[in-house]
C-alpha cells in the first residue's frame, strides 16, 4: 500500500515554481542597505524556488559576494545617470536572466524605478512600488505638510539651502536641532558652530536642500509595514532599538506589542494608499505622543526581523508584485529580538576584479 | 500594586514590558514580590509574609516597599493609579479553579 498523501503537500524546491528575483541594496555596512536582510527573507518563502539576482552600484558592497544568498550579481548605473541607463542596463541584464521581480531598496534609486515601472513590465519585470505622488509626499522636505494633512505628529522643520539659514532656523527650532540629508544622514547639533560643520559635512556628501528638524526628546520606535495600495497595511511589526551605532543605526532591536503602534501604521496605509514596503521612524515623547520622524518609502535594513517574528514581509511583497493575493497578517512574536554582527567575509581578488571590471559576477 | 498585564516575568527575576521592550533585572526578593502579586496576593498578605520570613523591622518594610512601588512606577510596569489593587487576586483565584 502506498504512504499516505496529503491533500495539500508542502512544497519542496521541486515542485515549487522557480522564480527569478532581482535586489538592490547589497551595502550590508555599519550603514547597511536593506537588500540582504530582504535577500534572507525571501530565501525563507515557501512559495517558489528563488534564484536571486544582486544589483549593486559598488564592487565592494558584501552582499555580492554572500554566494549562499546572491546567486549573481550586476553592477547598475548611479541613480544620477538617469533613467534610460538604467533601463538599458536592465535590459541587458533581463536578456540573461528570466527576472520576474525587482525590488529595489535605495531611497535614491526609487524615482528613476517608479519612472520606469511601465517600461520594467513590459520587458517582464515586476515592481510593487509607491506612487512618485506618495514617494513627493512623504519626503523629508514635505513631512510636516504631510503631518498636517493628515493628522500624524511631527516635528517642526524647514528646508535649508545654505548655512546663512541656520540662525534663522534655530530661532524657530531651537536648540539642539537635528540636521538631516535629503535622502540619508543626519546630526543632531547644540550650537551654530556645530550645526555650521555638520552643514558642510552633509551638503558635501548629500548636496542641498537639507532638512533642519526639530529636535524631540524620548523613545525611539520604528514600524516596518506592508501597504496593498488600496489603504490596507498588510503587515505592521513595531521595532525599538535596543543598540544604536553612532551614525543612529539598529544594532539591536526588539519587537515590541503596543495597539497604538499598529494602529498608527495602519492609518498611514489608509491615509497614502501606500503600495509597498515602508518604515515609520517614531519618538515616544514623554506625554506619550508619538511623533514621526521620518517616513521611508522602502524596507528597512532590519526588515528580517518581521520574517523572524512571523511576518515575512518580503515575501509578501513578492507575491503582491506577481498579483498573487496577501491576507492580512496579524500575529507576530512579541519580544523577538535581532543583534547585529559583523563578519569578516573572505573572497578572492579575481572575484573582486570581476566585479570591477566586468560589472558582474 | 497590580503589573500591567501584558509584563512578563521570570522566576530569575527578569522583567520584560513588551509595549516598549525594557528589560529589568530584580534582586531574589524583588522578583519573590513580583511573583506573589502576579500570583494574585494583596500587599497585606505579602508583607505579612515578608516580616515571618526576613528580620526586619515593620517600618523599614513600609519605607522598602514604598521605594520598590516607586521604582515601579517610574518603570512604566503598574496599571492604572500604580497603588496596590485588589482585583489581581480574584484574577488568580479564577486561574487556580
Amino acid at each position: 500500500m502506498p504512504p499516505p498523501t496529503s491533500r495539500f503537500p508542502l512544497p519542496t524546491s521541486e515542485t515549487r515554481p522557480r522564480l527569478t528575483v532581482a535586489v538592490t541594496g547589497l551595502n550590508a555596512t555599519d550603514s547597511p542597505g536593506p537588500g540582504v536582510a530582504v535577500i534572507r527573507a525571501l530565501r525563507e518563502t515557501t512559495d517558489f524556488d528563488l534564484r536571486i539576482i544582486g544589483l549593486s552600484y559598488e564592487a565592494l558592497e558584501p552582499g555580492i559576494y554572500l554566494r549562499e544568498l546572491v546567486d549573481k550579481t550586476y553592477q547598475l548605473p548611479y541613480p544620477s545617470a538617469g533613467t534610460a541607463a538604467l533601463l538599458a542596463r536592465l535590459a541587458h541584464i533581463r536578456e540573461r536572466e528570466a527576472v520576474a521581480v525587482l525590488i529595489p531598496n535605495f531611497d535614491a534609486e526609487l524615482f528613476n524605478f517608479i519612472k520606469l515601472a511601465p517600461e520594467l513590465r513590459a520587458l517582464g519585470i515586476h515592481t510593487f512600488l509607491p506612487t512618485l505622488e506618495q514617494l513627493e509626499a512623504r519626503d523629508k522636505l514635505n513631512l510636516s505638510a504631510f503631518g498636517a494633512a493628515h493628522g500624524f505628529g511631527t516635528p517642526a522643520s524647514r528646508p535649508l539651502h545654505s548655512a546663512f539659514e541656520l540662525t534663522a532656523a534655530a530661532e524657530v527650532l531651537g536648540w539642539p536641532l537635528v540636521l538631516k540629508g535629503r535622502y540619508y544622514d543626519a546630526a543632531v547639533v547644540h550650537s551654530l558652530a556645530q550645526a555650521e560643520q555638520a552643514f558642510g559635512r552633509l551638503s558635501g556628501l548629500w548636496g542641498v536642500p537639507l532638512i533642519a528638524q526639530q529636535f524631540v526628546a524620548g523613545q525611539e520606535i520604528n514600524i516596518a509595514g506592508l501597504g496593498d495600495g488600496h489603504g490596507r497595511a498588510l503587515s505592521v511589526v513595531p521595532m525599538r532599538k535596543l543598540t544604536i551605532t553612532d551614525r543612529g543605526k539598529a544594532w539591536a532591536g526588539i519587537t515590541l506589542e503596543d495597539e497604538a503602534l499598529l494602529a498608527l501604521a495602519r492609518r498611514f496605509a489608509e491615509a497614502t494608499r501606500w503600495r509597498g514596503g515602508f518604515e515609520l521612524e517614531l519618538i515616544r515623547t514623554a506625554a506619550d505622543e508619538l511623533m514621526i520622524l521620518e517616513i521611508n518609502p522602502r524596507f528597512p535594513a532590519w526588515i528580517y526581523l518581521t520574517a523572524a517574528a512571523g511576518q515575512n514581509q518580503p515575501a509578501a511583497l513578492l507575491r503582491l508584485a506577481l498579483g498573487l493575493p496577501v491576507p492580512t497578517m496579524e500575529d507576530y512574536a512579541v519580544g523577538k529580538m535581532f543583534v547585529r554582527y559583523a563578519w569578516d567575509l573572505i573572497t578572492d581578488h579575481t572575484e573582486f576584479q570581476q566585479v570591477a571590471a566586468l560589472g558582474e559576477l | 500594586m497590580k503589573l500591567k498585564p501584558n509584563i512578563a516575568t521570570s522566576e530569575a527575576g527578569f522583567i520584560f514590558n513588551p509595549a516598549t521592550g525594557d528589560s529589568f533585572a530584580a534582586n531574589p526578593l524583588a522578583a519573590d514580590i513580583l511573583a506573589r502579586a502576579k500570583a494574585g496576593l494583596d500587599a497585606a498578605a505579602i508583607k505579612a509574609d515578608i516580616l515571618t520570613r526576613y528580620d526586619v523591622a515593620p517600618g523599614q518594610l513600609e519605607k522598602d516597599w514604598d521605594d520598590l512601588l516607586a521604582q515601579l512606577r517610574d518603570f512604566n510596569l503598574l496599571d492604572g493609579s500604580g497603588k496596590w489593587e485588589a482585583g489581581s487576586e480574584e484574577q488568580a483565584m479564577g486561574k487556580a479553579k
